[in-house]
This record gives C-alpha cells, structure tokens and sequence, in this order.
C-alpha cells in the first residue's frame, strides 16, 4: 500500500493508504457502516461483497457495498450515524 | 443510465477463481470464443484476490489467462432470462452473455453461526478479516481471536500473522482426534506437507486450541473481549477483532437458478463436471468444498470436457479422485459438533439483514414458514448468511432461488426485453 | 384418531380461510381448518396487502367498503408485525382525460360517505416528490390502507384457535363435501359445514367451480425511506383488472414499514407455472418508472409471482354451493381477498347463522352461475 489519500467520511476527512476499500477506510475510521434494523451499528462481516453489512452511500448513491469499491481522492462517503 | 453490452461465447465461465481460469484456459487452447465474468475486479477468486495476493500457483494461471485469447469480464451474473443466456451487471452496465456452454465455478462462501454479540463491529469471518486486510486494512500490533472450523482458520491465522497482528489464539470446533484422522489425511498429499509445514514456521507460538468455541462476543461500540469455552471451560480474552467463520458452503444459487441438481448443497456433475443440465458444467467449490488443487483439476477437466478434448481430460480423472480423497477428509473432520447449536440465546439475532432473533424462528416449521412470518432471508444477503446457519440450527431445508440472484438496480432487471430501444455498444460474436 | 367431528371444517388457511375461522369460531362454533401447507402460505403471501375501497361495480364498492371499516376496527389488535398502516391510496391521473375520470370516483365515493380529496398537480407533487413532474392529478382515498398479510392470516388464525379452532397443517385436502373433508393421510372430518376457500385451487377441490388463476409479478427494493408515502396505482389500473384475455401490467406501488418499496402490478392468463417472467418484469419495471424515475436506480432484492383467484364475473363466491347442503365456498377473490376477507366472514357466517348480513349477499352467491345459465 503506497501513499495515503483522503476521503470524507460524514463530513470528516480522513486518511487511508491508497488502494483501500471505503469498508477498510470506515473500519479505521472507527465508523460502523450501517445501523441495523433494530439500532444495531454493523461493520463489514464476510469481506467479500455478500453479506451487506458493510452497504454505505458513495457519493449519494445509497445502499453501495463497501468492501468492493476502492478509495479514491475526494471520495464522499456516507453512514447511518 | 446503463449501458447493454452483448456477448456471444461458445463456452462461458463464471467465475475468476482457481477453477474457472483453469477452465477458461484449457478450452481456450481449442479455437473456442471463451468469456469469463467474475464480480470482482481481481482474478484468483477469494483465494488469491489479485496478483499481490496470488502465490507462485495462481500468478502462473492468471498470467496464462491473461495471454490466453478469453474475454475476461466484470460483472455480477444476476438472471437467467432464457435458455443460453446469463444477464451480469456491474457499476455502468449490463451484460447480456450468450453461450453454447456453460461453466459455473462460483466457488465458496464462509459459513457463519450465530451467537451472542457476533453482530458486533469486528467481528468478522476468518476470511473475511483476512480479505479486509489485503483490502488495505492495518492489522499490525491488534490483537485478533480467531475461532470456529476449517483449514480457512489456520490459513487466514499465518496470514494475518505475517501482517504483524497478534494471534491470541486459534479455537477450532473439531476433536484432536478428528483433526489427527485430518492430519493422517494431509500426509497422503505431498504438496500439502509442504504447505503444513509453510504454515507450522508461521504459526510457531500461536495457541492452537481444539474443542473450542466461541460463547459470546462483548463490547459497546465494537467488539472488546471474546468468551470462549475450551473443553468445558470459560475463558475470556480481551481482543481488537475477532475472526470466526465455520468452514465454508458453496454458492449454488446461479447452479439452482439454471436447473442443476443439487445434493447435500452441493452440484452433482458426472465424471466430466457435467452437471444434469447438458450444457452446463460445474468446477470447484460448487461441486463440494475440497481446496485450491481440486478446484485446479476439476477445473481443467471442465474445460476440456466443454471442448470436447474427453481424452485428455479423462488423464487427469486419477488425479481428481486422490484430491477428492482429501476433500472428504475435510468434510469429516470439519463437520459441526451439535454443542453449537447451542451457543444462540433467546436475543441472538440470527437473520442480520432483517434482525430476526433466535427465539421468533424456533417456533417455525420450516424456512418458508420462518421467512414469510418474520421476514428472515428476505434482505439483501437473500439468505446466503443465515440460511447456512438456520439449515444447521434447525436442520431446515432451503427453497428454490428466484431471480435476481444478487439485488441489482432495477434498470438491469428492465433491460432484457422484446423491443431493443435500448442502446447495445458493443456485440461480440463467436469465432 | 383417523376421524373427527366438528361444526364447521374450513379447506385453506389462507386470508380468507383464517377470517372464516375467527368469525365462526367467535359465534361459538366449533372449528377446524386445514391447508396442505401453512397458515398464509398462497395467494396470501404473495400479494401487496393492499386494503382498498373499490368503486367499479356497486357490488365489489359493498364488500370492500365494509370490509376496509371492519379492518379499521381491528386495528388496535393487530401486532406490529402485521404492519398495518392508513397510508391511503391516491390514483393517479397522468392526463386531463384521467382527470375526468377522477372526479367520476370522487363523486361516487362521496355518494357513498368514503373521505376523498382530488389533488391537482401541484398538491399530487407535494404529497408524493417522487412522482415525475407533469402529472395531471389524482384521487387520495385516506381511509384505504396496507399491511403484511402472512402475519395478518397469521393473527386471524390464532384468534380463532383461542376460541378453540383447530389447525390441521401439512395435509392435502382429496375431498370435500357432503358434510366430510378427506385428507391424503385418510383421515376424515365430519361437519355440517364444509366451507372451501382454498382460492386458486378452489375449482379443483370442488368441481364445477370457475375459478382461474391470474399470475401476479411483484418486485421488492432495498430500504429507501421517504421515496414513497402513499400507495399510488394508475387510473389505467382498472383497464388492466378488466381485461379477459391479455397480459397486462399497471403502475402499482407500495410503501412498506421497512422503506421498501413494493412494485406491482401484472395479470396473466393462462399461465401455470409459478416462474418469475423476465419480460413481464421488465414491462412492469419500465411502467414504474415512467410514473416515478427514481425507481430505475434503485437496488432491486427480491421478485416472486403469486396467482389469484379469478371468477367470469370477476366478484367473489361467497354461500352455499348448489347441490350440496353442507358446502359453502369462500373463494374467487381475484386481486382483494386481503381487503375483503373480513367482509367475506362476516356474511359467510351470516348466511349459515341465519343473522342478517349488513350488505346485500345476492351479488356474491355461488348459485347466480347456475341463474345466468338458466336464463340464458
């Protein structure tokens, strides 16, 4: 993993090496990537795009599966908080 | 707005793991149109994840796939609309994939259990924590329990190890006495020697703990400190992330979804990986969870078999039934002890996507009763994460699947119809 | 025990069966019901759940109307999980020619005391956003809701086993009538009263009985909270439920509790297999989306087909079966059997007691097949 490059995650940015997932990035972020039905915050699970826990909106698209989509500079990335 | 893209192959493979590429590769050496779709944007499949993730092994098949001649493309095969075609879609478009033949290598999923707190944040799968580390995840200095069954345990163990995180511990579900008749399995496969042995310097020092399992997971805003029971006895260790997964399942959806017998959850294909659909064949994972080399050779012979080269596939049929050996050595040593049907309380959600908790689906009779009564199976995962565990829990069966077998965005389910409004950039024929 | 008694034996557990259920059995009847499968597991499952005051014919606008009051009675005792809510319906005029045919319902409910309100085009837009712009206007029916029907049946049957019914499940039904229900096992239940409401099998179980069965399609989305508010269907909608022969699809769609949104609808005849069908998918997609685009991006999880109960005239069979002292039926709801279930008890229960229906029961009767032909 090379040089870092910044995103925002609800507003606030941060810094993940190049070549992270948004999920990795909500992960050291210390953000959960949705709230459950039941208030639940969730984070990534299966790693591999199956699960949709890990489902946050990108660039306002909604419902985007954060394990398989690269960071890249300037991202936008929205929770449930 | 999407864009549909068709395709014609004479032979399609789905899936760009270990199997499918050996496929793909074989019957491109015959003058065959071949097409390979796969939903990530690496080749290796979960197993190799990309050419920084691929040992020795899967850099030589990717290299040969790609100076082969076979299309490889990205997209989710969601659909089968009509005989011979399979609808993909990924990020800008939808493709519309016809074949001749078919090879269906989706290869493997990891099975969860539930118990109580595993809805924590990380907590996550074994492999699920190992592909969120290649995925760029700083594993160094963090403390990382990992429980649950499988050689995935140890694999993804020494590889999280070798990224500086501190095993803790490794708690397998299965007997020494079920993992020594493993061990005596392992022996009769040399190249898995080497591998144990690979494995034995990466895991020197790490506790490795059989008749172990996980009771309950704790923490407020991610997961603090794991229970474990070991042989009887409580335990509680503090960690960063626990990594839990029960062996794996095979993804049979798009299997079930173009009409190939399935058994035990797993395709049934002849000797030449024809499944009871003609035309379609099944390589890997799929056919029943038995590792790299098996999905390797399987593969092949596949691929062969869909270029009708039935001798030199029949060569390789010795070689196959000796890893095939080793894959129902896995079954049995890895087969889940009934204490874990246990381990879910009354508030244990067991459906994550829809918060379905353990005691509103003990009441039911059946999947279908349980997911039209409380919605269970009726997220987004459709089943792939708690219908594995329900099918353990309360020995229920599973459903036929209905398309899309992936959720799509609603344009791709609109774009396969009579009147081709729609723009179509590219179409590829055959030879 | 290879043999029972009981007053009453119901074949099917759907909507219908389990209200027919509740009622006889809060009259002190004793109950028994059965299904091959589960309790809501037909037609009852795959439907929308919509809960409707019809305006096409007096007879479906009785049955309906006292039907969705009976639903707004119950409501206190309807757990969450049945998900009821009075979101209302608004029809939806695409054009003044539409329009017209708005203030035609409007006057028609409003002869009857249903509470509309006709919404030109800009309030059509302020209540629901996600409309494309350029619509003409609609109806809002504020009193129409929807709700979860498997758990609605579900509700319906544990009432009525509080009251002493019994639930026979798991068991085909190989003949019914002249006072015994036969199951596949052998065992037999002996009533006076034999009520089939076994829906889109209902011809099968009792034959002479016209019943056809009407594929429906419908697709569920991921949760995409405030896209939607009421359950919207296009005033083109009855075109579609009139037509005899041909497939067609409607701009139907639904909020649920969860934010997802529910799309429908398709009619099909003569369809028998209970395949998802890709083109008629796609035709219904695109019709959704001619209404609201913001429909085409979103992530589609779920699709299923269900098929409905259809009858030539296209109302229900309710009371007894010609021919047959013990038989009565409660089928052929086509698309309303969730709103009318609880109608569709009451007057069943009616005619059997001898109490006298609160509507009319002459339009739903199983005998006015057999009066048509005689008069023929």
């Amino acid at each position: 993993m090379s040089s870092p490059l910044t995103i925002t995650i609800n507003g606030a940015q941060i810094a993940v090496p190049s070549g992270s997932t948004v999920a990795v990035a909500m992960v050291v972020a210390g953000k959960a990537c949705r709230v459950s039905v039941s208030g639940e915050p969730r984070g990534p699970l299966c790693g591999m795009g199956i699960c949709y826990e890990c489902r946050v909106t990108v660039s306002g698209e909604p419902h985007c599966l954060g394990c398989q989509i690269v960071c890249e500079a300037g991202m936008e990335v929205t929770s449930d908080e | 707005m999407n864009k549909v893209v068709r395709h014609a192959f004479d032979l399609l493979v789905v899936g760009g793991g270990p199997a499918g590429m050996a496929a793909a590769v074989r019957a491109a050496e015959s003058d065959l149109a071949v097409g390979i779709v796969d939903d990530s944007a690496m080749l290796g499949g979960q197993i190799w994840r990309g050419e920084s993730g691929a040992g020795s092994a899967g850099l030589k098949w990717i290299e040969r796939l790609r100076s082969s001649r076979v299309k490889v493309l990205r997209g989710r095969v969601f659909h089968q609309p009509e005989s011979r075609i399979l609808l993909a879609e990924n990020n800008e478009t939808v493709y519309e994939l016809q074949y001749q033949n078919l090879i269906l290598a989706t290869g493997a999923r990891e099975r969860f259990l539930p118990f109580p707190g595993w809805t924590l944040p990380n907590v996550l799968g074994a492999g699920g924590l190992q592909a969120m580390v290649k995925g760029g995840l700083p594993i160094g200095g963090k403390r990382v329990v990992v429980a649950g069954t499988g050689p995935l345990l140890i694999a993804a163990a020494a590889y999280l190890r070798q990224h500086g995180a501190e095993i803790l511990i490794i708690c397998e579900q299965a007997s020494w006495v079920d993992l020594a008749q493993f061990g005596m399995a392992l022996l009769s496969q040399p190249s898995k020697i080497l591998q144990g042995l690979r494995l034995k310097k990466a895991l020197a020092k790490i506790k490795f703990s059989p008749n172990s399992w996980p009771v309950a997971a704790s923490g407020s805003a991610a997961v603090e400190s794991v229970t474990i029971s070991r042989s009887g006895k409580l335990e509680t260790i503090s960690c960063d992330y626990l990594a839990c997964g029960f062996h794996l399942v095979p993804n049979v959806e798009l299997p079930l979804l173009v009409g190939c017998q399935v058994q035990n959850g797993c395709v049934q294909v002849d000797d030449f990986q024809r499944t009871s659909v003609p035309e379609v064949f099944s390589a890997g994972e799929p056919t029943g969870i038995g590792g790299v080399e098996l999905s390797l050779v399987e593969g092949e012979i596949a691929g062969l078999a869909a270029a009708g080269r039935t001798a030199e596939a029949g060569r390789l049929l010795n070689r196959r039934e000796k890893l095939r050996r080793f894959a129902r050595s896995l079954d049995r040593a890895f087969r889940l002890r009934s204490e874990l049907r246990s381990l879910p309380q009354r508030e244990t959600i067991v459906c994550r996507c829809e918060d379905v908790r353990y005691s509103h689906l003990r009441e039911h009779a059946g999947w279908r009763a349980a997911k039209l009564q409380t919605r269970c199976g009726m997220g987004p995962c459709q089943g792939r994460i708690c219908g594995p565990a329900t099918q353990f829990l309360f020995r229920w069966g599973q459903e036929s699947v209905r398309p899309p077998i992936f959720p799509v965005r609603a344009e791709s389910m609109a774009s396969f119809t009579d009147d081709s409004t729609l723009e179509v950039c590219e179409t590829t024929g055959g030879r | 025990m290879r043999h029972a008694t009981y007053d009453v034996v119901i074949v099917g557990a759907g909507i219908v069966g389990a209200a027919c259920a509740d009622e006889f059995a809060r009259r002190g009847m004793r109950v028994a019901v059965v299904d091959r499968e589960m309790v809501g597991g037909g037609a009852t499952a795959a439907g929308m759940g919509h809960i409707v005051t019809m305006d096409d014919s007096e007879a479906q606008f009785a049955l309906t109307r006292y039907s969705q009051q009976l639903w707004q009675k119950l409501r206190p005792e309807l757990p969450a999980d049945v998900e009821y809510d009075q979101c209302g319906t608004i029809w939806v005029a695409a054009d003044e020619e539409e329009m017209v045919e708005v203030r035609r319902k409007r006057d028609f409910y409003g002869q009857r005391e249903v509470p509309t309100e006709v919404l030109d085009s800009q309030t059509l837009m302020r209540l629901e956003p996600s409309l494309r712009a350029g619509l003409a206007g609609g109806l809002l029916v504020m009193e129409d809701a929807v709700l979860y029907p498997p758990c609605a049946a579900r509700l319906l049957m544990e009432r009525a086993q509080k009251q002493g019914a019994t639930l026979r499940l798991g068991h085909s039904v190989v003949e019914a009538g002249q006072g015994r229900v036969r199951m596949a096992d052998g065992f037999e239940i002996s009533a006076k009263v034999v009520v089939n409401a076994a829906g889109a099998c209902a011809g099968t179980l009792t034959p002479g009985v016209e019943i056809k069965k009407r594929k429906g399609h419908l697709i569920i989305t991921d949760r995409y909270a405030r896209f939607l508010r009421h359950q919207l269907v296009e005033l083109g909608y009855l075109k579609s439920a009139h037509s005899v022969s041909s497939d067609s699809v409607a701009f139907n769609v639904q909020p649920r509790r969860t934010g997802q949104i529910l799309i429908g609808s398709s009619r099909q005849y003569g369809a028998e297999h209970a395949e998802v069908d890709s083109k008629i998918l796609a035709r219904m997609l695109q019709r959704a989306r001619e209404y609201m685009p913001g429909v085409e991006q979103m992530s589609v999880v779920r699709t299923w087909t269900g098929f409905r109960a259809a009858t030539p005239d296209k109302l229900p069979l309710i009371g007894p079966w010609p021919g047959d002292d013990s038989l009565f039926l409660a089928t052929g709801h086509e698309g309303l059997g969730i709103t009318t279930s609880l109608s569709t008890a009451r007057i069943l229960v009616d005619q059997i007691t001898g109490a006298k229906p609160e509507i009319p029961i002459e339009p739903y009767l199983p005998s006015r097949a057999a009066q048509e032909h005689a008069h023929v």
